[in-house]
Order: C-alpha cells, then sequence, then structure tokens
C-alpha cells in the first residue's frame, strides 16, 4: 500500500477538491431518514388495505389523480432544466423554468385540497371515519405536507431570484434543493401506487 | 464545565471566558455551535440522568428487595419503571454516545468543526428540551406525592394500552412528545456525522486511514438514520389516534395491536446496537494504545461492523417470539437473531488478537475494556439462548430477560462509556482522572454489576416475572432478589465514587499534557483541551497511526501499510 501515498502525492487536483460537497451528502442523509419515515407509513397503508370495518371503501369514493401526477412528476424536469439554466449563467432561463415547476407543485397541491373537500363534504370519509381513512389521509397528508415546505423553499429561491442575489456560484445549493425536489416525487410515485393502484 | 478550565492553560478564547461573570459564561455556553462544547452539554446531561435513572433503578431494587416490601405502590412502581428504561435509552445512552462522537469525529479526522455546526447546536436544545419535557411530566397530575403524571406504559409503550381509553391523562403525550424531540436531535447529530466524514477529512485521510471509531461512528449514524424513524412514525399514529381520533392501533375499530409491537421493534432492536456499536468504537481505540500494538484485523474489524449494522436490521421479530407469529416468521427471526452472533464474534477475537502478546498496561480505561471484553461474551451468549424461539417462550418476560438485556446495556454500554471517559477526560480538560479513586470506582462497580445481573439470571429461571412491583415469599426468590438489591447499591456507591473523582479532578487532576497515554491519533496532536478551531494547522497524514509516525520517523507505519 506505499503506493497510495505516493499517489496522493503525484496527483494534482488539491485534497479538498476530491471530497464531496458537503450540502450534498447532507440531503442524502436526509433523504434516507425521510424514506425510512415513509415506509412505515405505506406499511401501515398496505397492512390496513381491505380491513376497514365500515364504509366507505376506497373503491367507492377514490379517482385516480391523473391531472396531479401528471404535474407533479413533470415538475421534477422543469426543476432539472432549470437547474441546467442555471450551471449554463442564464439566470432568466433559470427563473422561467423554477417559476414553471413552481406552479406544477402548485397545482398538486390544489388538486390535492380539491380532493380532499370532495371526500370530506360530499363522501364524509375523514380520519375518524374508518381504517381507510386513518391511513389515507395520514399517507397523502405527510406526503403533501412536503409538497409544501418543497414549494415554500422553491418560493424563496424564486424570491431571490427575482431580487438578483442568484448566481451560478448558487447552483451547488439549488441543486441540493432540486434532489429534496425529486424525493419528493419519487415518494409521490409510490404513494401514488399504494393508494390508487393496489390499494383500490 | 467553563469555569473549570484553568487559567494557566493558555488559551485566548477560554481567557475570555473567565473574564466575564458567571451569566455571561452560561450565555457563551447557550448559544456555542462548537462540536466540543456540545459534544461536552450533551455527555454532562448524559451523565446527569444517568444519575436520576440510577435512582430510579436503585428505588426498584429497594422495592424488590424483600417479598411484598410496599415501598413504592404499584403506580408509582410503574412510573419509575418506565422512567427508568426510557431515559437510560434516550436521556442517557443515546446522548453520552453521540456526545462523545461530537467530540472526537472532528478531531480524528483532523478537521475544524462538523460539517453543519448549527445543526448541531439545534439538535442538542431539541435533545434537551426533549429530556426536560419528559420530567416536566412528573409536575403535573396528581402532584408529586404520587409521582405526578409521569408515564407508566414502560419504555416499549405497547398499544392499544397506550390508547386513549386504557391511558387517561397526559402521560403517555409526555412519552410520546419527549422522545419524539429527543430522536430528532439524534438525527440531526447522525446525519452531521455522516457529512462530515465524507466531506470533513483532512489531506490523506482516505476512508481506509480513519481510526477505527470513526468508521463505526459512520455505522451507528446510518442505523440511526434508517432505524429512528419507524419509531418516531409510529408515535405519530400513536398522536392522530389519541388525539383526532385516528384508528391505528385501535382494536374496536379493526385496527392491530401487533403492529405497534412491529414498528417499535423495527426501531427497538436496531437501537440497541446502535448503543453497543460505540461500545465497540471506544474498545477499538482503548485496547490497542493500552495493549502497544496495531489493532489485529483493521478491514475485518469495520467489516464485520457494516454486517453487524445491516443484519441487526433484521432480527427486530425475535422481542415477539410469545406474540404468536408463524413457524416460518419464528425460523426467520431466529436463524437472523444467531447470524448476528457471527460478526460479534469475530470482533471479539480481534480484539483478543489486538492483546495477544501485546505490552499490556491495566490502567483503568483498559480495566473496564477487559471486563466489557468478558461481559458482552456473556450477553452474546444469553442472547443466541433466548433466539432460540422455544427457548425463549419459557423465559420471556422473566428476569432471565432482564439479565440479558442488562448484561448489553450496562456489561458492554455502561462499562465503555466510563472507560472512554477515563481515556479522554484528559484531552477535553486538560486534567487526568485520580487513577486510585478509578480503581475503586472500577472495583466497586464489577462486583456490584455481578451481585445484580448474575442472580437475576437465576431469579429468571425460578419463574421471576419481569415488570412486576412485588413477589410472593417461599418460591424460592428471596435470597436471589435480595442479593440483587445488595449489587445494585454497591453499583451506586461505585457510581457515587465516579462522580467525587469527577469533580476533584476538574479542580486538583494532575495536568495532562497533550497526550498522556501515548496514543497514535490526532486528536492527540492537538493541545488538551483543544483550541476552538482544534488545530492551528490542519493534519496531513500517510497512515493510520500519524502520531506514531511524527514520533518514530525513523519507522513509519505507512510504509507497511
Ligand atoms: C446500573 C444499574 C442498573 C440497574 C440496577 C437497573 C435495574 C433495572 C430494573 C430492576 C429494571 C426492571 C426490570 C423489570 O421489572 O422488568 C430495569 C429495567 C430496564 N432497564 Fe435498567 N438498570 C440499570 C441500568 C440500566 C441501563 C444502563 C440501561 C440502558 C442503557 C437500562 C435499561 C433498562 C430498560 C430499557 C429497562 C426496561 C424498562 C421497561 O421494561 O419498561 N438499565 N432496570
Ligand atoms: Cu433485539
Amino acid at each position: 500500500m506505499a503506493a497510495a501515498s505516493t499517489t496522493m502525492r503525484a496527483s494534482s487536483t488539491p485534497w479538498s477538491e476530491t471530497l464531496p460537497y458537503r450540502g450534498r451528502v447532507g440531503i442524502l442523509a436526509l433523504i434516507l431518514t425521510e424514506s425510512s419515515f415513509f415506509l412505515i407509513f405505506v406499511v401501515a397503508y398496505i397492512f390496513y388495505i381491505g380491513k376497514s370495518l365500515s364504509g366507505p371503501s376506497p373503491r367507492e369514493v377514490l379517482s385516480v389523480p391523473i391531472v396531479n401526477t401528471i404535474c407533479l412528476l413533470s415538475s421534477s424536469i422543469t426543476i432539472v432544466i432549470a437547474i441546467r439554466s442555471l450551471r449554463a449563467g442564464s439566470i432568466r432561463n433559470f427563473s422561467a423554468w423554477w417559476f414553471v415547476t413552481f406552479v406544477l407543485g402548485a397545482e398538486f397541491l390544489i388538486g390535492t385540497a380539491i380532493e380532499w373537500h370532495r371526500l370530506i363534504y360530499h363522501e364524509g370519509l375523514t380520519l375518524r371515519t374508518n381504517l381507510f381513512g386513518t391511513t389515507y389521509y395520514s399517507l397523502v397528508g405527510l406526503h403533501a405536507l412536503h409538497v409544501t415546505i418543497g414549494l415554500v423553499l422553491i418560493l424563496l429561491v424564486l424570491i431571490l431570484t427575482v431580487l438578483g442575489y442568484m448566481s451560478e456560484r448558487h447552483v451547488e445549493r439549488a441543486d441540493v434543493l432540486s434532489w429534496y425536489w425529486h424525493f419528493v416525487d419519487s415518494v409521490w410515485v409510490v404513494v401514488f401506487l399504494t393508494v390508487y393502484v393496489i390499494g383500490r | 464545565m467553563a469555569g473549570t478550565i484553568d487559567r494557566e492553560m493558555g488559551l485566548d478564547a477560554v481567557d475570555d471566558l473567565e473574564q466575564l461573570p458567571i451569566l455571561g459564561r452560561l450565555h457563551e455556553w447557550v448559544i456555542t455551535v462548537d462540536h466540543k462544547r456540545l459534544g461536552l452539554m450533551y455527555i454532562t446531561g448524559g451523565l446527569f440522568f444517568f444519575l436520576v435513572a440510577g435512582l430510579q433503578a436503585a428505588t426498584i431494587r429497594l422495592q424488590l428487595a424483600v417479598p411484598n416490601s410496599g415501598i413504592v405502590p404499584p403506580q408509582v412502581f410503574n412510573r419509575l419503571l418506565t422512567m427508568h428504561g426510557t431515559a437510560m435509552v434516550f436521556l442517557v445512552g443515546m446522548p453520552i454516545l453521540t456526545g462523545l462522537f461530537n467530540y472526537l469525529v472532528p478531531l480524528m479526522i483532523g478537521a475544524r468543526d462538523l460539517a453543519f455546526p448549527r445543526l448541531n447546536a439545534f439538535g442538542f436544545w431539541l435533545w434537551f428540551f426533549g429530556a426536560l419535557l419528559l420530567y416536566f411530566s412528573y409536575i403535573g397530575g396528581d402532584g408529586l406525592y404520587g409521582a405526578g403524571s409521569a408515564p407508566d406504559v414502560g419504555w416499549f409503550a405497547y398499544a392499544p394500552l397506550t390508547e386513549l381509553p386504557f391511558s387517561r391523562g397526559n402521560s403517555t403525550d409526555y412519552w410520546i412528545l419527549s422522545i419524539l424531540l429527543t430522536t430528532v436531535g439524534s438525527t440531526a447529530t447522525a446525519a452531521n456525522i455522516v457529512s462530515s466524514v465524507f466531506c470533513m477529512r483532512c489531506e490523506g485521510m482516505t476512508l481506509t486511514k480513519m481510526p477505527v471509531l470513526v468508521w463505526l461512528a459512520t455505522v451507528v449514524s446510518f442505523m440511526i438514520l434508517v432505524a429512528l424513524p419507524p419509531l418516531s412514525a409510529a408515535q405519530v399514529m400513536l398522536l392522530l389516534d389519541r388525539f383526532l381520533g385516528a384508528h391505528f392501533f385501535d382494536t374496536q375499530a379493526g385496527g392491530s395491536a401487533v403492529l405497534w409491537q412491529h414498528f417499535f421493534w423495527i426501531f427497538g432492536h436496531p437501537e440497541v446496537y446502535i448503543l453497543v456499536i460505540p461500545a465497540f468504537a471506544f474498545a477499538s481505540e482503548i485496547i490497542p494504545v493500552f495493549s502497544r500494538k496495531v489493532i489485529f484485523g483493521y478491514s475485518v474489524m469495520v467489516a464485520a461492523s457494516c454486517a453487524i449494522g445491516f443484519i441487526s436490521m433484521s432480527v427486530w421479530a425475535h422481542h415477539m417470539f410469545s406474540v404468536g407469529m408463524t413457524p416460518a416468521g419464528n425460523s426467520f427471526f431466529a436463524a437472523s437473531s444467531m447470524l448476528v452472533g457471527v460478526p460479534t464474534g469475530i470482533k471479539i477475537f480481534n480484539w483478543l488478537g489486538t492483546m495477544w502478546r501485546g505490552k499490556l498496561r491495566f490502567k483503568v480505561p483498559m480495566l473496564f475494556s477487559i471486563a466489557f471484553l468478558f461481559q458482552f461474551l456473556v450477553a452474546g451468549l444469553t442472547g443466541i439462548m433466548l433466539a432460540v424461539a422455544p427457548f425463549d417462550w419459557q423465559l420471556t418476560d422473566t428476569y432471565f430477560v432482564v439479565a440479558h438485556f442488562h448484561y448489553v446495556l450496562v456489561g458492554a454500554i455502561v462499562f465503555m462509556i466510563f472507560a472512554a471517559i477515563y481515556y479522554w477526560f484528559p484531552k477535553a480538560t486538560g486534567r487526568m482522572l485520580s487513577e486510585r479513586l478509578g480503581r475503586w470506582h472500577f472495583w466497586l462497580f464489577v462486583i456490584g454489576f455481578h451481585l445484580t445481573f448474575d442472580t437475576e439470571h437465576f431469579a429468571g429461571m425460578q419463574g421471576m416475572p419481569r415488570r412486576i412491583y412485588t413477589y410472593q415469599p417461599g418460591r424460592g426468590l428471596e435470597t436471589l432478589n435480595f442479593v440483587a438489591s445488595i449489587g445494585a447499591l454497591v453499583q451506586g456507591i461505585a457510581v457515587l465514587i465516579f462522580v467525587i473523582n469527577v469533580v476533584r479532578s476538574l479542580r486538583s487532576g494532575e495536568p495532562a499534557g497533550d497526550d498522556p497515554w501515548d496514543a497514535w491519533t490526532l486528536e492527540w496532536s492537538t493541545t488538551s483541551p483543544p483550541p476552538e478551531y482544534n488545530f492551528a494547522t490542519l493534519p496531513v497524514v500517510r497512515s493510520r497511526r500519524p502520531l506514531w509516525d511524527l514520533k518514530h520517523p525513523d519507522d513509519p507505519d505507512w510504509r507497511y501499510e
């Protein structure tokens, strides 16, 4: 292993640049924890499918949120384009695509709110109704909470951009935020499959 | 501990502090983001709760010393039991271990701080207020005489007994909220340590050159990130049940009682390893230094720890053999539990290999480490016994189990916490702990430990049930219980000697110098206590024992690695 110490000397990149950016490792750690947290709620949901002692059942009241899903998943693409633009130095394109991402995310949230309104006031399904209500609102609500947090952060960056504080130097940080957003989107894929495909 | 740092130490930052009035100095500790101070705050807080929870254990043992004793009523006994278990795990084990990692990891990887210092402070204060909240519960409810409305649900809080109809009042809510807060604090530390290890190492410290302790801190941090959220999730569900009328664990609405047990033990079992792997980490630093040999089988050691981390995630249901799982379930969890024994055995073999033909120095940290090796071996063996499902059906919820897990929690974890404190105290304070008092502490603690927990194995086999506030005479339990209680008293005296040792040494201990043990890792290359910035110039390392290389330029390690 003596070679290892000599190659280290010979390499031209400074040591600190061989180490990853701490924000990236930090966000991966956060994503790991959050995945574990979500997993327990998903397990509870699957465990209780069909075990409610009273109605309504998912088949009676749930309709598949196609538009919502399309909006949220495409926001993962727009955020990638936004980051690319920032890396290329085009603040204008960045702010445009970042704005589109925000709008798509907000649409998803509004869609969820409409769905909940219908379920609560027209179908009479609440957290207390039965096991389906309990698991449905907690799992979907947990995800919606994460979308909300993501939207607040995205909005913050949007405001900073409009005020002229964003530049290429901040691309690493914006990228870290985009990883969080991708995570929220991937969780939706799992939630969608659990609630609207397997669970119906 | 700020006031105790000596003026002569010549640290400018500390000098300034000495001039401040007491409130100003306290303020400095409140606003600090320095990993060393936060580490010390975690450790001090943990030791404080160790005394409190120890007092509760002593009361429990006092109550059980003779049959039908009636020193505490049943309700108060349940509260003592819950607070003892909960505090020992979340307010003693977790903070002391994360505190030590907080203190040591940046120094050992040659960094000036952790990756996210402010997150670190945030985590500490969450832990702190969570801990206060748990004990705050004593003030409410039935008042102090009835020991308040402290939680009485056991540290596992089995649902549906913790659901509203069966657990009125707010004691369970205190338990949930306070543990939620402290776990978020621990998770923040874990994320911080992972990020620091990957992003803050000094020049030349490749992953294969990190001290074993840093490796194990990383493994533990990953385990914390994965294993703590299930508990938080289950607690959130319980909160939804209790406050918003959800039905997660409500059997009247078709909910499941077993689901809570799964969720709790998916957290609960890895938690035991989260607590014990740090003990391995301290042993892996202390045993080589006091044997004057490099650690035997560095890479095997690291690999075995990673294996333990993985396997221990798949054994949780060995706590649930008596629930009535399927035979296939029983077999799977029995087999995976036994599998954990393999890497654990490898590690014991490696520590023995390190001591083999070494020049052993029997200083206090080494004494504690040797006792740890022996006791952990026994704990592993009784653990394998319990992993045999039919054997567990016989002995579950008896004192055999209590004895087994205290062999791990006290015999391994507390012993290595003491070893670590004796070993690193000189670094953190600039003063040595007294060797003479340390020996008294060690021998009394070993004797007390074995008096208490050896006998409990036999009490368990005689049929002494766990979590019971009293027992009847004439069943062969009197002598064993009495001896166990004497042992608890002896342990208490030992801990008192330790406290005296710490307080005295802080004021008048022998000055330690930078490297009192003639050790090899980076933390000993800076002053004791280290300056706020840790290293005046960031170190460059070329081997796993950078200080050895410095001291022996004629025969450095990197030639062989
Ligand atoms: C140092 C001396 C200690 C003594 C004498 C002691 C004694 C006891 C006793 C008598 C019980 C009650 C067992 C029962 O009735 O089921 C108990 C439970 C427990 N102890 Fe300890 N203990 C000590 C240290 C520790 C430590 C260091 C830890 C953890 C780090 C710990 C964790 C627990 C837990 C988790 C329980 C179970 C509580 C429950 O069932 O809710 N103990 N201990
Ligand atoms: Cu276990």
